[in-house]
């Protein structure tokens, strides 16, 4: 086993990330200003930016279920729970410590067991029930002579706010992790010039060498 | 004897000429019109009388007297299909002067005839009692007196006659009137309805003499400097019916918006606008959803009562009637915007307040107007609703909106729980409240003349009368923002059965704040621990 810096977030799915993080964060204050949660900006407005900045998003996520599904990166996702007691352990206990992460990320597998749940259920509970919700109370218009009285316009408003809420516990959870562990900035530098410690069997090491050597950070051979 | 030679003297001054009130006819006056009414030899006549003019409008237009004897215009009674209650202006109690029973010729100075003098029965059946001229003369050309049962400012003038537009009459030459006619001007409209109960956007609100000329802020439609309509253009007519009713709306316009010349029978916004009138934008997509639940009215007409002329917003009777040193007297404790001092109390009608650029009160509405009339019981405790409005949230047609709520205090039969007719206009009677000031003959002789049993004793009671505001729509800049509804404490804070976001934190926005909160709650609690375990979670080396 060696710890090689290797490519594993591709530009495609940097700007994904990015781009996604900048308009949840859109859709949560013009969100939070169309529930009355604050007057930053006039009712209209926010209206315009998080039903406009909702829709893109709606876009990029077409292009990135098939990106997901395509380059078969949807794998990284799936959940499991080898491993999950050891890292539920580390944020437990062994966090407090000064303990090493136990997880060692490996190509093909980056996310440690957690995280693999929490995205999981991002990406199968949360983001469709924010899909399906805004739609849904989006296009009131074409149900709303079905909804006297507007009990499910009511409804479908309050499942769409609670699963927004939602999202941001998760954004804050996320960015807290980032934390955890040797900086803040290491954590996020992955996710911008797309290079991951990562453990490669000498077998991987040799394919990436031979096939791939882009993929491979040439100064930091050994890692920081 | 007196009277006769002053009737003389004035005709012989008004046939002088100069003292005539109006100006000569413009030719041809009706836009478009193929005929020049100067050059009928029938109307070059010295009329003495409106049914004389009447007469000689009838040699052409053969049907027009049948055709306005069966309106609403001349019946003042009115059957409503959906509710079945006898309303019109005959039948009806209202919260300004109450009823038109044993005040006729004072409320009927408005009645499109000439001498309606008894409202228990209907309007004289005669075809030359109609009068053609208060709606067809030329603006300025014509002019009813205020309390002869609709005849005009014609020789013999009582002295100090006033017009039913509130001004001195000035007797008038009738067959320049007759030659004048022309489609009807909103000054034709307005002379009624601008002035109805007693004064100049008095009842209303959002009909007043701000709409004869006024600027695009007050009414976009009615600025001369943009699509001058007159409220014929809305309120169109066939065969002399004209198109809008009070009592039963046409809340929605259910049909298309038709082709030129086929429909005649819609005055709402929808007929001309469609129900989905906004831009195809993002948040044009989104006001037009609002259509189905939210009428035009309500964010068009962000205010009533514009362009300078207030509207009466509360009356209470039960303090009419106080004299100073045995004579009437008035207070002036208004004064509107353009100066004008108006009376906050009078002893024949108590007092009042008055408002300009009122904030509409809002609520759900099918279009139908429920009325209490005087054979109903009310329940004197609470705030009695002299007309209501039906429809609700659930009913699937109804939608929001804006109505001037006007506050009354007014007479009820005290014994049997109604709502009373009272006789206040009668300058010569001993009952009439307004010359002798005593509610208890006023009363008795207005439930004897109406035929409605009295008990013999009357209270106070407070009243609400809702009125549908509809005109005066605002320049689209100058509508309501979102924000004057969605925000708490909106103005449909008070409405039940519509979601308003933003109006206040619905159930899965407090759960969702409690959820986001104790994640919150969670990370700090977790951060603190590493920072207390001094190493704050990084590792060694």
């Amino acid at each position: 086993m060696a710890e090689r810096l290797v490519m594993v977030y591709s530009r495609f799915n940097r700007i994904w990330h990015w781009s996604q993080a900048v308009s949840i964060f859109l859709l949560l204050f013009s969100g939070a200003r169309i529930m009355g949660l604050h007057g930053a900006m006039p009712f209209g407005l926010a209206v315009t930016v998080h039903t406009g900045v909702a829709l893109a998003l709606v876009l990029l996520w077409v292009v990135v279920i098939f990106w997901l599904l395509t380059t078969g990166t949807w794998k990284q996702f799936i959940p499991t729970i080898a491993g999950l007691g050891e890292v539920a352990r580390f944020y437990a206990w062994g966090v407090f410590k000064g303990e090493e992460h136990p997880y060692r990320k490996r190509l093909g597998r980056r996310l440690n067991p957690l995280q693999a749940i929490a995205y999981f259920a991002l990406k199968a509970v949360l983001i469709p029930a924010i899909w399906v919700t805004g739609l849904v109370y989006l296009v009131h218009g074409f149900w709303s002579h079905l909804d006297p009285g507007d009990f499910w316009l009511w409804l479908v408003a309050n499942l769409h706010i609670l699963t927004g809420f939602a999202i941001a516990s998760f954004v804050v959870v996320h960015v807290y992790l980032l934390t955890i562990g040797h900086s803040f900035r290491e954590h996020v530098r992955p996710m911008i010039n797309g290079f991951e410690k990562i453990d490669l069997t000498p077998e991987q090491e040799a394919y990436l060498e031979a096939n791939e050597p882009e993929r491979l950070h040439r100064e930091l051979r050994n890692g920081p | 004897m007196r009277a006769t030679i002053k009737a003389a003297v004035l005709a012989a001054a008004a046939c002088a000429s100069p003292l005539w009130a109006q100006e000569a006819a413009p030719a041809v006056p009706a836009k478009g019109s193929t005929a020049d009414h100067t050059k009928f030899d029938i109307l070059k006549q010295s009329f003495v009388s409106g049914p004389d003019v009447t007469k000689a409008c009838l040699t052409c237009h053969t049907e027009a007297s049948d055709q306005m004897m069966g309106t609403l215009h001349w019946t003042w009674d009115y059957e409503n299909p959906a509710t079945g209650q006898y309303l019109g202006k005959k039948n009806v109690i209202n919260a300004f002067c109450g009823n038109v029973a044993s005040n006729e010729a004072r409320c009927t100075s408005c009645h499109v005839g000439y001498g309606w003098t008894d409202a228990r029965a209907a309007p004289p059946t005669d075809p030359t009692r109609v009068d053609c001229l208060v709606c067809h003369a030329a603006p300025g050309m014509y002019e009813k007196v205020d309390n002869l049962a609709g005849l005009p400012a014609v020789v013999p003038l009582p002295e100090g006659a006033m017009t039913i537009t509130g001004k001195l009459a000035v007797p008038l030459s009738l067959s320049k009137a007759a030659m004048s006619v022309g489609e009807p001007q909103r000054e034709n409209c307005g002379q009624c309805h601008f002035y109805g109960g007693g004064g100049d956007n008095v009842k209303h609100g959002d009909l007043s003499s701000a709409l004869i000329d006024p600027p695009k802020e007050v009414d976009v439609h009615m600025a001369s400097d943009g699509l001058n309509f007159t409220c014929e253009t809305c309120h169109i007519s066939n065969r002399h019916k004209v198109a809008g009713s009070r009592y039963n709306v046409n809340a929605h316009d259910e049909g298309d918006t038709g082709l030129p010349g086929q429909r005649r029978d819609v005055a709402t916004c929808e007929s001309c606008h469609t129900d989905a009138p906004h831009a195809a934008t993002l948040i044009g997509m989104k006001l037009n959803d609002h259509t189905d639940r939210v009428a035009c009215q309500t964010c068009h007409i962000p205010a009533f009562a514009r362009g300078g002329v207030a509207t009466k917003t509360m009356w209470d009777w039960s303090t009419a009637g106080k004299l100073k040193e045995g004579k009437p007297y008035h207070e002036s404790g208004f004064t509107q915007s353009d100066g004008k001092e108006l009376h906050t109390y009078l002893s024949t009608k108590g007092d009042f307040a008055w408002g300009e650029d009122v904030v509409p009160h809002y609520a759900w509405f099918d279009g139908q107007v429920e009325y209490t009339l005087s054979d109903q019981t009310i329940d004197p405790t609470g705030v009695v609703e002299i007309n209501r409005l039906l429809g609700g949230p659930d009913d699937g047609v109804s939608r929001i909106w804006p109505f001037k709520r006007m506050e009354g205090r007014q007479a009820y039969d005290k014994g049997f729980n109604k709502l009373i007719y009272s006789n206040v206009y009668g300058p010569e009677t001993d009952t009439a409240f307004w010359t002798n000031f005593d509610w208890g003959r006023a009363i008795e002789a207005g439930m004897k003349y109406a035929g409605s049993d009295y008990s013999g004793e009357y209270g106070f009671v407070d009243t609400y009368m809702y009125w549908p505001i509809t005109h005066m729509v605002a320049p689209k800049g100058d509508a309501l923002k979102c924000d004057s509804c969605h925000t708490k404490d909106g103005r449909m804070a008070a409405l039940a059965g519509v979601y308003v976001p933003g109006s206040g934190k619905p159930f899965g926005g407090r759960v969702g704040i409690a959820l986001f909160a104790l994640v919150a709650l969670g990370v700090a609690v977790h951060g603190g621990l590493r920072l207390v375990a001094g190493r704050g979670g990084r590792h060694h080396g």
